[in-house]
């Protein structure tokens, strides 16, 4: 059976990303840093669709581990998700490089490492996909949250790089730019309804995204023209803006 | 962040802070640092058991733990929801053993609820397939059941979310061969005529009687008595025998808006009721139908809630002994007298069930909805007075308006329950609106109301993550 294997797999949105591609009769490997907290998530999927789920310890962190992690998964997924990441605190991060680094590394260090190492595999064989989730707030740097962005702006840049790279072996890479989604992270906001996605509206795109061989993915599709719309501000009148 | 919450019945709506976890670290972590808050599930109680300042969503709380199909026990995280559990144990060939008319209901709403269906006279209520549960008290967690932690157990069952937050439920289920439910639907005359027929088809395992409340005279409660059981695969019709245990497709209406409440008033909701009764043109109708438009008819339109308007509306379900008929022809009377009544009203007969908080006890439970209007509350205590002088109680699950002393009067242990919740939540720290109106948890100091501005766009852009 295809499998798909899902880094970061504790998330809300990465719950509902392996219960989609569980329903489509994949068998999934969850990985995440707390391997305990994934257990229940096994069973579910397990008893739910009916097909083999297992867990792995991942540390998005820990870079030298990433080879002998993507080694150890038996058998070799077909499809990589990269779901992990991390907002932080841009205030501390500001002036605290270690809440800075975490940022950074987190988001974009740590899914270049990894990736690397499946985009190598999925390249000599010649088959294979990824999928990696990226951020709206890539886009354009924003005083609010810039360190984060300008992460996910290198790990969006990354993610096409690699679709350039990797298309010539056949290999499929989407980037998934979910907006506003209603997780247990935002759950302290007043989010506009119109523009805001649940975890299970994410998945849904994703995998008939995938289908459709789609290259950037807005889950919901008028994000695609707000970024537009910040991103054409002239940056004299941008840098401004309390943004 | 402050919502505007309500529940089924859209009554009463308040402003709630509402959290969810998705392990139980999360939720500890919830716990430590609130001092007052109530669970809430899918929000499919109708009035405000599960509204509170602060509440805790168990949706997210979602993972089924084990299936074991050979001996039908199944085992999941409290917010896991019915409709989610049909669609695994169905095609196994299992079934839930209790299921209320609405499949949108999570498993920890299920045992807050002790939830009832129509085979209570022959399975009691969703308590009696529980084999064992965790609940998260002020002591900490504690996992209990029939044969351990017996008063936990027990006041857990129908205690509304008051003795802590219900994480962990396993229960037995129900062995079926195919999806299908052998239905017979026999119409009745009057009141009289539909409960000769309850007591002759006793020995069905589901029955319930839609009664049409606006009928005076010859036929006063007049109503059409649906039986069923679960079918075998000789009695499907050739078509469906090749797959018994198919699960119904998913077709679903939904009303996207409220509807201006005088849309039901007595002239449409009587020929809603005339057109109901008079669709069975025969005396007794005999069908095999999937179990969805049997158990769950109104689960075909999403939002029918919303049929009642903006104002809500209140669904009064009570109960009264089996040897006080004439009790329930009393408040029958009162109601159609009034005319303020639903589309139809659903009569039941009860089992016996010794339980120490649960609803449901040996006799006749009536339940229909009334739009909320001036005047409706007053006519609902009315309603009170004599379910009381009948022996009867109303079920929490349903109550918003309820006053204290007919609760404390109506619960022949109550007493008993306050007594283990205070143990249990020591603090009260499980509270709701329900629990502060019927004075289970003692009286708080009122915080001034918190208001938020709304945020515009902008302001998302600069403070959130996007």
């Amino acid at each position: 059976m295809p499998t798909v294997l899902i880094l970061g797999a504790a998330s809300d949105m990465a719950v509902a990303i392996a219960r989609q591609f569980a329903a489509e009769k994949y068998d999934i490997q969850l990985a995440a840093r707390n391997v305990s907290a994934l257990q229940a998530q096994q069973q579910d999927l397990e008893i739910r669709y009916s097909i083999q789920a297992t867990t792995h310890a991942f540390d998005a962190l820990d870079f030298d581990s990433h080879a002998a992690f993507y080694n150890s998964l038996q058998p070799k997924p077909d499809i990589t998700v990269c779901v992990f990441g991390y907002l932080g605190d841009q205030q501390q991060g500001q002036s605290n490089w270690q809440e800075a680094e975490r940022i950074i590394h987190t988001n974009y260090t740590g899914a270049v490492s990894v990736l690397n190492i499946v985009a190598d595999d999925y390249a000599a064989r010649r088959q294979g996909a990824i999928i990696g989730i990226s951020s709206v707030a890539g886009e354009r740097g924003r005083q609010s949250n810039y360190l984060y962005g300008s992460a996910k702006a290198g790990f969006t840049a990354y993610l096409s790089g690699l679709r350039n790279r990797l298309f010539h072996q056949g290999v499929h890479v989407m980037s998934v730019q979910p907006g506003f989604v209603y997780t247990r992270m935002t759950e302290g906001l007043t989010l506009p309804p119109l523009l805001t996605a649940q975890p299970a509206d994410v998945a849904a795109a994703m995998v008939k995204g995938l289908k459709g061989r789609k290259n950037v993915l807005y889950v919901k599709w008028f994000w695609r023209y707000i970024m537009l719309i910040i991103k054409s501000v002239p940056e004299f009148i941008f840098k401004k803006l309390k943004l | 962040m402050q919502k505007r919450l309500a529940n089924w019945g859209n009554y009463p709506v308040v402003s709630c802070e509402e959290r969810s976890f998705s392990r139980e670290d999360q939720l500890q972590e919830i716990l430590d640092t609130q001092t007052s808050l109530i669970a809430r599930g899918n929000g499919r109680c109708y009035g405000d058991a599960s509204l509170g300042d602060y509440s805790i969503s168990t949706l997210k709380y979602d993972k089924v733990l084990s299936f074991n199909t050979a001996e039908g026990i199944f085992e999941c995280q409290s917010g896991v929801t019915l409709d989610q559990i049909l669609e695994i144990i169905v095609p196994k060939g299992w079934f839930l053993p209790v299921t209320p008319g609405t499949k949108f209901i999570t498993v920890g709403g299920a045992v807050a609820s002790d939830v009832h269906g129509k085979n209570h006279h022959v399975d009691g209520a969703f308590s009696s397939h529980i084999t064992e549960m965790e609940v998260i008290t002020s002591l900490g967690p504690i996992t209990c059941g029939p044969d351990r932690e017996t008063d936990l157990f027990q006041a857990t069952c129908g205690g509304m979310g008051l003795t802590g937050i219900i994480t962990r439920v396993k229960f037995r289920l129900k062995k079926v061969s195919t999806s299908y439910i052998r239905q017979r639907q026999i119409k009745a005359r009057n009141l009289e005529e539909v409960i000769r027929l309850f007591e002759e088809n006793k020995h069905y395992t589901y029955s319930v009687a839609w009664i049409d409340c606006l009928q005076k005279g010859e036929s006063f409660g007049r109503s059409i008595l649906i039986l069923g059981e679960h079918a075998t695969p000789e009695e499907l019709p050739a078509e469906q025998r090749n797959a018994p245990l198919q699960l119904p497709a998913k077709k679903k209406l939904t009303l996207p808006f409220n509807l201006p409440s005088f849309v039901l008033n007595k002239l449409t909701v009587k020929a809603f009721n005339w057109l109901y009764y008079a669709k069975n043109t025969a005396r007794e109708i005999n069908n095999v139908v999937s179990y969805e438009p049997f158990f769950y008819p109104l689960d075909a339109f999403l939002h029918w809630n919303r049929g009642y308007g903006k104002a809500g509306f209140v669904q009064y379900q009570f109960v009264l002994p089996l040897d006080q008929k004439e009790g329930l022809v009393a408040i029958l009377q009162r109601i159609s007298d009034k005319g303020w009544g639903s589309f139809l009203a659903v009569l039941k007969v009860f089992g016996h069930q010794d339980s120490l908080i649960s609803f449901p006890m040996e006799g006749y439970t009536l339940a229909l909805d009334f739009p909320v209007r001036k005047g409706l509350f007053p006519f609902l205590d009315e309603l009170d007075a004599l379910v009381l002088q009948y022996g009867g109680r109303i079920y929490l699950s349903k109550d918003a308006r309820m006053k204290q002393e007919v609760f404390w009067q109506s619960y022949p242990h109550i007493q008993r329950f306050a007594d283990i919740v205070k143990h249990y939540n020591s603090n009260a720290q499980f509270r709701s609106l329900q629990s502060d109106r019927l004075l289970l948890t003692p009286a708080q100091s009122t915080h001034p109301p918190r208001h938020e501005s709304t945020q515009t766009i902008i302001h998302l852009f600069r403070h959130h993550d996007f």
